[in-house]
């Protein structure tokens, strides 16, 4: 078994695995750790919850995104970008097709270029405001640095694997490695606001909705 | 970074200090930590992604030239981050920043939870800190002077049992001025309305209560007070972190309540003692809601002038502005029955922008004007937004139905020279009904 073998069979296994049951066990963890909470479940209202989820899934939604008209336009255009290419991508539904049989509608190959750039650029972007941004920088760690870094190398690696710029095996076994860090630091870092974004979300939007009347955006 | 503020003398966090032994802090730390706070403290240290999204909310941070010290996740970095990540193991300094940090550079006003896109809830984590000083007994001398009142009297001023009661009775005979049979009915049982009030009224603004009596009269409400414990739930332990204090003040109030078999409870223009006994008060005793239902004083005269139980004769005709309180804005949506009071109130009004749930904190609720004179100068620097605020309105008299934000922009108008007065509504109410002579 070759290198791309082993990185394309069991650690992409891994990954998957890793992200599932990771973000499962922390789910469980966190739900019996919220009934500790006598107050927790009682508080959320699934009307408010929603209201305002949605007011901040909406590009422009609440007022400090209206007030960051740069950051919210690279931020909703990278997450966007982020989690849309990697699923489909044509390289990946070729492997779905190959692997599971499974097949889907792809991305035109410009439009994933144009998707995998913005996800480089916007993270480019975050870095540069966290360096130049005071009151980003005061809290900026050298782990959110490599966060970022973690979170655009699949996607730069894939670009370059794409062009073909260097050797092209070299750059797809990069891609699919630091894919794989990239998943599985999803449930152990910051990262982990992908999903708990909906529960802070939901759990603010109660407080402020169903006990205290007011708005959260 | 302020090195003034840095320099202030504070007995009770200095002395606090000197008689803690490092085993005593990680213990207390980590019993916090571990024992006390489970879901939110840990699911919101693990969501922030250190984006600084939150700074723009905070009056502090704006207020101090965009410092990023003053920022809201920058005060949960320099306390809050570090005791998790040394795991209790923190030094003497670090208390002492965080104490600063916790009780004096942030009111819990709650702004920064709108601004953060995962609604993270940094009031709360800072509150988490107020609780690890407050066990570690490194509380400002002031404010926990007010927690040992409630301790003792159960209300925050050391009020006396027969103090109140005499009080009540001044008030009621001065109520008589306006109505000859105005009353400040005790102890009545089955009640319509309870009426609840915080200390600095019977010990410093006493006149409140016998416009409270005029303005029942006038309604004809059927009303009572209580005449011993419980009828003051300002609850500074709320804010001071003795969270034991804090539930015995709320039972007590409830309990007085139910004993009283009022229909409703009727709190007075004080912010924060309605969020402690609507929701921080239950949340700590386990309670979802109030036993009773409990309005705030703008619901009360919002209601009561709707309906026509209260007939307004003449307005007042001098330029005002209005102070959204954060805990009846932000924490109860009561923004537009408060405009709808002070427009049927006032010819000349002019809002404060931004206003609402936006509104800026008047800097000295969360309990931080009750850390005293020490700390005034690091508040009247952390509230300039604030003045600008105010001033931009033109206005010459300033309402605040909150007894924080009444005494906090009173400072503010002073520090600021903005040439301002300023009143609660319970004040403008009784001249404006009053009936015309003759």
């Amino acid at each position: 078994m070759d290198i791309y073998e082993v990185v394309r069979g069991p650690l992409v296994w891994i990954a998957f695995l890793g992200l599932a049951g990771g973000v499962v066990v922390k789910l469980l963890l966190m739900a019996s750790l919220a009934k500790k909470e006598k107050t927790v479940f009682p508080t959320m209202s699934a009307s408010h919850g929603l209201r305002s989820i949605l007011h901040w899934i909406m590009p422009w939604g609440s007022t400090n995104m209206r007030a960051w008209p740069v950051m919210t336009t690279v931020s909703f255009a990278f997450h966007l970008c982020l989690l849309v290419t990697p699923l489909f991508v044509m390289g990946h539904a070729v492997s779905w097709q190959q692997s599971w049989g499974i097949s889907w509608w792809s991305l035109p190959a410009l439009a994933a270029d144009i998707m995998t750039l913005w996800v480089v650029c916007g993270g480019v972007f975050f870095l540069i405001r966290r360096l130049t941004a005071p009151e980003v920088r005061n809290v900026t760690t050298f782990k959110d640095v490599l966060l970022i870094l973690l979170v655009i190398s699949p996607y730069l690696t894939a670009f370059v694997a794409h062009e073909q710029w260097f050797n092209n095996d070299v750059m797809i076994v990069l891609h699919i490695v630091t894919g794989v860090l990239w998943m599985l630091a999803i449930p152990f870092t910051w990262l982990s606001h992908m999903f708990w974004f909906v529960f802070t979300r939901a759990y603010m939007g109660s407080e402020f909705g169903a006990v205290r009347n007011a708005r959260d955006w | 970074m302020d090195l003034q503020d840095q320099a202030v003398l504070d007995r009770g966090i200095d002395e606090g200090l000197e008689k803690l032994t490092p085993e005593r802090i990680e213990k207390v730390i980590r019993h916090v930590l571990d024992n006390e706070s489970a879901a939110r403290l840990k699911v919101y240290l693990e969501t922030c992604v250190h984006c600084g999204l939150c700074s723009e909310a905070c009056h502090t941070y704006l207020s101090r030239d965009k410092d990023p010290d003053f920022a809201p996740v920058a005060k949960v970095k320099d306390t809050l981050w570090e005791m998790v990540k040394r795991k209790g193991r923190v030094d003497k300094d670090l208390l002492r920043r965080s104490a600063r940090i916790a009780f004096t550079e942030c009111g819990a006003c709650r702004r920064c939870s709108m601004y953060c896109p995962f609604g993270i809830d940094i009031a709360y984590l800072i509150m988490t800190v107020r609780r690890i000083c407050s066990l570690l007994q490194i509380v400002p001398q002031y404010l926990q002077d007010t927690t040992n009142s409630h301790a003792v009297t159960s209300n925050q001023m050391w009020v006396q049992a027969d103090e109140w009661i005499d009080t009540l009775m001044w008030q009621e005979e001065d109520a008589r001025d306006s109505f000859a049979d105005a009353r400040i009915p005790l102890d009545k049982e089955g009640a319509e309305v309870m009426y609840s009030v915080i200390a600095p009224e019977p010990k410093i603004m006493a006149q409140l209560l016998g416009n409270m009596a005029v303005i029942m009269k006038a309604a004809n409400v059927d009303w009572t007070m209580p005449s011993a414990d419980g009828w003051d739930n300002s609850n500074m332990a709320m804010y001071s972190g003795d969270f034991e204090v804090m539930g015995r003040v709320e039972r007590a109030h409830w309990e007085r309540a139910r004993a009283l078999k009022v229909e409703r409870v009727v709190m007075g223009e004080c912010g924060h003692a309605y969020r402690g006994a609507v929701y921080d008060g239950p949340k700590w005793l386990g309670w979802q809601k109030p036993p009773i239902p409990m309005i705030h004083a703008v619901e009360f005269y919002y209601e009561l002038i709707h309906s026509g139980r209260l007939k307004i004769h003449r307005k007042i005709t001098e330029p005002v502005t209005v102070q959204d309180p954060c805990n009846i804005v932000r924490g109860r949506g009561l923004h537009h029955k408060l405009r709808y009071v002070v427009n049927a109130l006032c010819e000349n009004f002019t809002d404060m922008d931004p206003r609402y749930e936006h509104n800026y904190c008047c800097a000295a609720g969360g309990g931080i004007i009750n850390c005293g004179p020490p700390w005034k100068l690091s508040r009247m620097k952390s509230i300039r937004v604030k003045a600008e605020q105010m001033a931009a309105t033109g206005a010459k008299i300033c309402i605040t139905p909150c007894h924080n934000c009444h005494s906090g922009i009173e400072d503010i108008i002073g520090h600021y020279k903005l040439g301002m007065h300023v009143s609660f509504i319970n004040e403008l109410l009784v001249k404006a009904i009053a009936e015309p002579q003759g």
